[in-house]
């Protein structure tokens, strides 16, 4: 067994908060800088040129990305060897360093602790972790931090099972019609396919973790998520929703075996600033 | 084009649908809980507890981060203008006349900005730290424990906007 500090996972939620909300990932800022060359509307190319200008501002003056920090999302993988050493469980190892990571880094507290009541916590806590056990002897911590208004316009919506991929294809293309559009494209889209109610979400979540320009490995989906960029970016929805071709970044699906009777799907939309961000300990 | 907040006051149909604008001027942070609050003193009846004069002014749906030392304001880009729809024909109507944030607005609201001759522009989302650069004052007005949803007066000079409603009710996202 390899032994890992919880202080030791605390300190890498807290430099994860810090570090992905202040500097654009490279495959974000690469495909945002081809689509700046390939749009043709002049609003839509003032409009990425701003999104580039303003990566380099937040990297270079230290000021987030985005205004809205997001809730923050933790995916860890951990390693059956690994043995976690320390008074805190690895909830509250995590929640301690989106804490301080927050709070060091002047991030905004987005979280409020109750839905109704709706106190802010002050410190962007709880954060959302999602764990899964994996081989061998490392953590893999993956953040994302998720801004709300993209994030509400996500939906879900449990189909027959003999409904067809046209039907799938229209109800993923109305959604981004209706709500997506004002989410802050050029967006990343994560859909979620099979499983059940309750975790088709959270498939569509874990789809927004891939690479921009990365192939699924599935050579259906990986057809079909390009059939889906291609139709998607033909919509003239653009950036901000003020026409133009560059309506979305990527589409990712992610799938699960699922009930007889069941087909539920759910999209989830990621705006333009993706902050996701990945440590190995 | 560079303009500023009191030509547009005396003129709105200075500018139309499409013009990409620098605004100067004074503006005030208002979103969700706010507009809520605001449109419950309109509702009692009592406007000497409004937080700000409404008329002629403002708005920018906007929680900013918080200023690290030596900063006016953290990154302050524009949220969702959508969430503000039922509140905004009341506060048109009782004299707000500028409204800054992203995406489109329902018939209602374009309704009521045609009428009142106010203006709806569009800040680009994700830009925060660009537009930050723009902000040259902030002063606290209300609602302090609402933390990034409290009311901030804030002074801009040369915010890159869109204009997205004019003041002769054409839409942008009509396309």
């Amino acid at each position: 067994m390899r032994k890992i500090q919880t202080k030791i996972i605390t300190k890498a939620a807290e430099l994860l908060c810090n570090e992905a909300n202040f500097k654009l990932p490279n495959d974000v800022l690469e495909h945002l800088k081809q689509n700046f060359i390939f749009e043709s509307n002049n609003i839509a190319k003032g409009i990425l040129s701003d999104i580039i200008e303003n990566a380099n501002i937040a990297l270079n003056d230290k000021i987030p990305l985005c205004q809205d920090t997001g809730s923050a999302n933790f995916f860890l993988e951990i390693g059956k060897e690994v043995y976690i050493e320390g008074r805190d469980s690895i909830y509250e190892a995590i929640n301690r360093g989106t804490a301080l990571g927050y709070t060091k880094n002047y991030l905004r507290k987005s979280i409020v602790l109750d839905p109704i009541i709706r106190k802010n916590s002050n410190d962007n806590t709880p954060a959302n972790i999602y764990i899964s056990i994996t081989s061998g002897d490392k953590i893999k911590i993956t953040f994302l931090a998720k801004g709300g208004g993209s994030d509400n316009a996500s939906v879900l919506k449990m189909f027959n099972p003999t409904s067809s991929w046209q039907e799938i294809e229209d109800f993923i293309v109305d959604s981004i019609k209706n709500k997506g559009k004002n989410s802050c494209p050029p967006l990343i889209i994560g859909i979620g396919i099979g499983g059940s109610f309750s975790n088709v979400s959270f498939l569509s979540l874990k789809a927004l973790l891939r690479n921009i320009g990365s192939s699924n490995k599935n050579k259906f989906y990986d057809e079909k998520e390009k059939e889906l960029l291609n139709t998607i970016n033909n919509l003239n929805i653009g950036p901000m929703n003020l026409g133009g071709k560059t309506t979305s970044l990527a589409v990712f699906i992610e799938t699960k075996p699922t009930h007889i009777a069941s087909l539920p799907v759910a999209v989830n939309f990621q705006c333009h600033s993706y902050r996701k961000r990945t440590i190995i300990i | 084009m560079e303009i500023n907040l009191k030509d547009l006051i005396i003129n709105p149909g200075l500018v139309t649908i499409k013009d990409k604008i620098l605004l100067s001027g004074t503006i005030y942070t208002v979103r969700d809980i706010a507009h809520k609050k605001i449109t419950e003193i309109l509702d009692s009846n009592e406007p000497h507890k409004l937080p700000f004069a409404l008329l002629n002014s403002a708005i920018y749906y906007c929680g900013p981060t918080p200023a690290k030392p030596g900063s006016i304001i953290g990154a302050c880009g524009p949220t969702t203008s959508k969430r503000m729809d039922f509140f905004t024909p009341k506060l048109l109507k009782n004299g707000v006349k500028f409204l800054i944030g992203k995406g489109d607005r329902s018939r209602t609201v374009i309704n009521s900005i045609k009428e009142k001759e106010a203006l709806y522009f569009v800040a680009t989302g994700g830009i925060a730290a660009l537009l930050a650069r723009t902000v040259k004052k902030i002063e606290l007005i209300a609602f302090k424990n609402l933390g990034p949803e409290a009311i901030y007066k804030l002074e801009v000079k040369n915010m890159p906007l869109i204009v997205a409603i004019d003041s002769f009710g054409k839409n942008i996202f009509n396309r």
